[in-house]
């Protein structure tokens, strides 16, 4: 397979990661001491590996374009992260997280990967609770859990709806103690612009700080990219402003090769577009699935009546409601997971029974869930003859506790109360599977360089099941990294410090310098956003959803016709060398113009549809996805040659072992 | 709605900044407060002028990144919100709205709206955490029981996102409500009785290293947190310090 080795270890499933470690090269402590090693993004992957790796006694420096570390995107994960804990004893296990995680990724995953993440997903819910996450738990002072799509037990850990904040909160704790020892050097405001490669290796970054707009060099024996993913580039989208793909995107540019791009997932439950203004969407937990129902009216009439404000949910009668999803999928209902669970919505919306002003938003109903929690309640409190009213109160204070932020963020946005009337949402742009080819030891195709977290195409395959990403940023950086980084590492013990004045290094800045000079130059008439809505739009109404080879074979060019437009036409105030949030939006995108057609071209070729990625041409009378597994069993990795158009595409076929490959059914 | 801003415009940290005045019309009640300050950006870049910078990032209430003095209160008039989430429905036609940075002598302006709150990093790196090996050789997380009132409450203090409002609301810009949030979550859980002697102490020196004022319990900084963060961790970090001062 020559170049896409993927380095999987030999040995039965359950053995490999264990016997890898086991055999891999380690680096003795006093030798760590004379190896630096630059970590971009610290989020949940790259702020657990920076602690770790300066824990164990690398030198560490952070680049995060924030004020700090701690406010990295994976604060926003609101539901929960898995681990097969079976503190339930609900049957789970390391093989069935597994399972499910390859199954519910349309089986475009890695096995070995996948395998090595649910093997070590216990352990970091026992770090977490030693670092002092205040996870949620029951009366008996033990670990509460709850479930999410996709799968049939209860392994989901959780802090209320915050639990994304708690994880990172405690990844920076981490990071924060090696801050105070001086073993991580944190560099707030700061981007990473360009991948240094000497003698074929990583050997560091250009970075812009982004206070001064003074271009920095930074070396170090190793890089790791955990710069997130790169759903940014639809514009709208869960993600916050500020996630980019250019560390990533100029780390491929340099060489590392990108796995399937088009594999983005679309997540059924955020608060729908509201209007022209809009610059971002709210995601509402899938943990919310757990007890809403999701419904549109079953009469077109009653759909439009709503839409007109002539008639309210609430007036609808249970025989008037299509509670599609438990219809279509009775084993499942309303937990699918989310790839499903989006187009299903789409598809009643595009039926034309969508129920707000713009005809693209469903119901998500707690009515039941406050009814039957309020009972119980009544029950429990000795309430024998309670009344609706009073069972309701009672019902709706157990929700509260449960989602209480997400109801009071909905009420924010949207002016409704939850408690009294169903949520509306519609599906939206949250995570991107895609990301920097790796191998088993996370390594890109570029020696010294590693991918963590979102920022890598691992262990997802084409759909990501909830509570996983921070499962998987975090094992990524507190477990993996720290391991598999020591055998490359160890090759570099008398290597000593990595200069910053060699030709590479004046190279890159000098690439780097001439991209912003031109940016800076292009004094044309348009803003930076003008473009980024643009390519937006190409991208959701094109490589959304659901796709088909017209329509991509359109956005590659539109794209491409957008790129050059931008180049020409883009308007960016002020200067260079001061604080400049224009350039630095500008910077990110013209890296998402690049990465969008690459996006399409990969969805094009992909001619099936598998998990978030749906072509039209490639479904079920029942219009279910129809993978095609003789034909498109492998991750694609397209490598870099100067336009997206003449990217070259390697494949790496996809070796199932230990799981029958079957259609997926949450029927 | 037609709505007159009066907005700090400050070009760095060493020069000296004033009140520009903006117009906005065709506000509508459904867009956020930045949006409507990004429409705005778009208008003036469209003039050749120069954007105002502000800091903002996930836009749903949780990074803590945004950082706006709105008619001079902390993410503005409406309560348990950050200004990401505040709507122009709080606001009616003819407003005027007056934004500044967060002031404070710890939180130096960068530039127009932004300020380095960096003095709360280093507070948080001075004691903020439990000094456990990330190795994940740990006890199993279920040996570790917690009463469920004391979790609650753990997790209520973690809720913190460190903005800065608290100093910002605060007259003497005292930074006691974020320090004794980050002080409570591990002095409230078992893991964290270990060091908690040293913590408090570290902390509580680093912040007053910084230059925040003293607190006088005057709570403005409670009802200004977008997180509902309790006086109670105040007087818990203060009980704690006590308690550190004795034992030496």
């Amino acid at each position: 397979m020559g170049i896409l080795d993927s380095k999987t270890p030999s040995g039965p499933l359950a053995e490999k990661w264990t016997k890898h470690k086991n055999e891999i090269d380690l680096v003795n402590p006093a030798n760590k001491r004379n190896i630096d090693v630059i970590v971009v993004g610290t989020g949940l992957a790259g702020g657990s590996a920076a602690a770790s790796l300066a824990e164990l006694g690398y030198n560490v420096k952070t680049f995060c374009y924030q004020d700090s570390p701690r406010r990295a995107h994976s604060i926003a994960a609101q539901g929960g992260i898995n681990a097969s804990k079976n503190y339930q004893g609900d049957g789970d296990s390391d093989y069935r997280l597994f399972y499910d995680t390859v199954k519910g990724g349309d089986y475009r995953s890695r096995e070995a990967n996948v395998y090595r993440l649910a093997e070590v997903s216990g352990n970091i819910i026992d770090q977490c609770v030693s670092q002092g996450v205040p996870f949620a738990r029951d009366y008996g002072g033990q670990l509460d859990n709850r479930s999410f799509g996709g799968v049939l037990v209860s392994r989901t850990f959780y802090a209320k709806g915050q639990t994304g904040q708690q994880l990172l909160l405690g990844a920076y704790a981490a990071m924060n103690r090696q801050i105070h020892r001086g073993k991580i050097k944190s560099y707030t405001r700061h981007e990473m612009l360009d991948l240094v490669l000497v003698d074929g290796k990583a050997r560091g970054i250009i970075a812009r700080n982004l206070i001064t707009g003074e271009i920095e060099r930074h070396s170090a024996h190793a890089v790791v990219i955990a710069s997130g993913g790169y759903g940014n580039l639809f514009f709208l989208s869960t993600y916050c402003m500020g996630a980019n793909v250019m560390a990533a995107w100029r780390t491929h540019r340099r060489g590392a090769f990108f796995a399937n791009p088009c594999f983005t997932q679309i997540h059924p439950t955020c608060i729908p577009v509201s209007g022209e203004h809009q610059s971002k969407l709210t995601l509402m937990s899938e943990s919310l699935r757990n007890d809403g129902r999701i419904w549109v009216p079953k009469k077109l009439e009653d759909a439009q009546a709503i839409r007109e404000g002539k008639l309210k949910p609430t007036q609808l009668k249970e025989e008037d409601r299509d509670y599609y999803l438990e219809r279509r999928y009775p084993a499942f209902g309303n937990l699918v997971p989310r790839d499903v669970a989006s187009r299903a919505a789409k598809e009643r919306c595009d039926a034309g029974y969508g129920v707000n002003k713009t005809g693209e938003a469903v119901y998500l109903d707690f009515d039941a869930a406050i009814m039957r929690y309020g009972s119980e309640k009544a029950l429990t409190s000795g309430l024998t003859n309670a009344d609706d009213a009073q069972v309701r109160k009672l019902g709706e204070a157990v929700v509260e506790a449960k989602y209480g932020n997400l109801f009071q963020m909905y009420e924010k946005i949207v002016d409704e109360n939850p408690y009294k009337t169903p949520m509306m949402i519609y599906p939206a742009v949250h995570y991107t599977m895609g990301g920097l080819w790796v191998d088993y030891n996370l390594q890109t195709t570029i020696p010294g360089c590693y991918a963590a977290g979102e920022a890598n195409f691992s262990d997802h395959g084409a759909n990501r099941l909830g509570a996983s990403a921070l499962m998987q940023g975090l094992a990524d950086g507190y477990f993996v990294l720290p391991y598999t980084i020591g055998d490359f590492l160890a090759d570099d013990i008398r290597t000593g410090p990595i200069p910053t004045d060699s030709e590479e290094f004046n190279k890159a800045e000098k690439d780097v310098m001439d991209k912003i000079n031109r940016l800076m130059s292009a004094n044309g008439t348009n803003s930076v956003d003008y473009y980024h809505k643009k390519l937006g739009k190409i991208m959701w109404d094109k490589c959304g959803m659901s796709r088909n080879a017209e329509g991509l074979k359109e956005a590659i060019n539109e794209i491409s016709a957008l790129r050059k437009d931008f180049w020409e036409n883009v308007k960016v105030p002020g200067n260079a060398n001061d604080k400049n949030q224009e350039l630095e939006k500008a910077g990110r995108v013209a890296d998402f113009l690049e990465i969008g057609e690459l996006f399409a071209m990969d969805a094009l070729e992909r001619n099936e549809s598998c998990g978030g990625h749906f072509r039209e041409e490639y479904q079920t009378p029942e219009g279910e996805a129809l993978r095609d597994d003789k034909n498109f069993k492998f991750v694609s990795a397209w490598e870099y040659k100067g336009e997206p158009k003449d990217a070259k595409l390697h494949k790496e076929e996809l070796v199932y072992e230990n799981i029958e490959l079957k259609t997926r059914s949450y029927k | 709605m037609k709505i007159y801003l009066k907005i700090w415009r400050q070009k760095d940290a060493s020069s000296k900044g004033k009140i520009v005045d903006y117009t906005m019309n065709g506000v509508e009640g459904d867009m956020s407060f930045l949006e409507m300050l990004d429409i705005l950006n778009e208008d003036l870049i469209s003039k050749g002028e120069v954007p105002i910078e502000f800091d903002h990032d996930c836009r749903e209430g949780i990074c803590g990144t945004c950082s706006l003095q709105i008619n001079g209160r902390p993410h503005g008039p409406d309560r348990l919100i950050t200004a990401c989430q505040l709507h122009m429905r709080s606001f009616k036609d003819g407003d005027t709205i007056v934004i500044e940075p967060f002031r404070a002598k710890a939180f130096p302006v960068i530039k127009d709206l932004i300020v380095d709150r960096n003095a709360f990093e280093r507070i948080q790196q001075a004691g903020g955490f439990i000094s456990v090996n990330t190795s994940g050789n740990t006890v199993d997380a279920n040996n570790i029981p917690i009463r469920k009132e004391n979790a609650d409450k753990a997790f209520n203090a973690a809720a913190c996102i460190g903005c800065g409002a608290c100093v910002a609301a605060c007259k003497n810009a005292s930074a006691m409500l974020f320090t004794s949030a980050k002080v409570s979550q591990f002095a409230l859980l078992p893991q964290g009785r270990v060091e908690a002697t040293e913590r408090v102490q570290n902390m509580v020196r680093q912040m007053d290293l910084e230059g925040f004022g003293n607190c006088t319990n005057t709570g403005a900084c409670e009802i200004e947190c977008p997180k509902g963060i309790s006086l109670e961790n105040i007087a818990r970090m203060n009980r704690e310090y006590l308690s550190a001062s004795i034992k030496g």
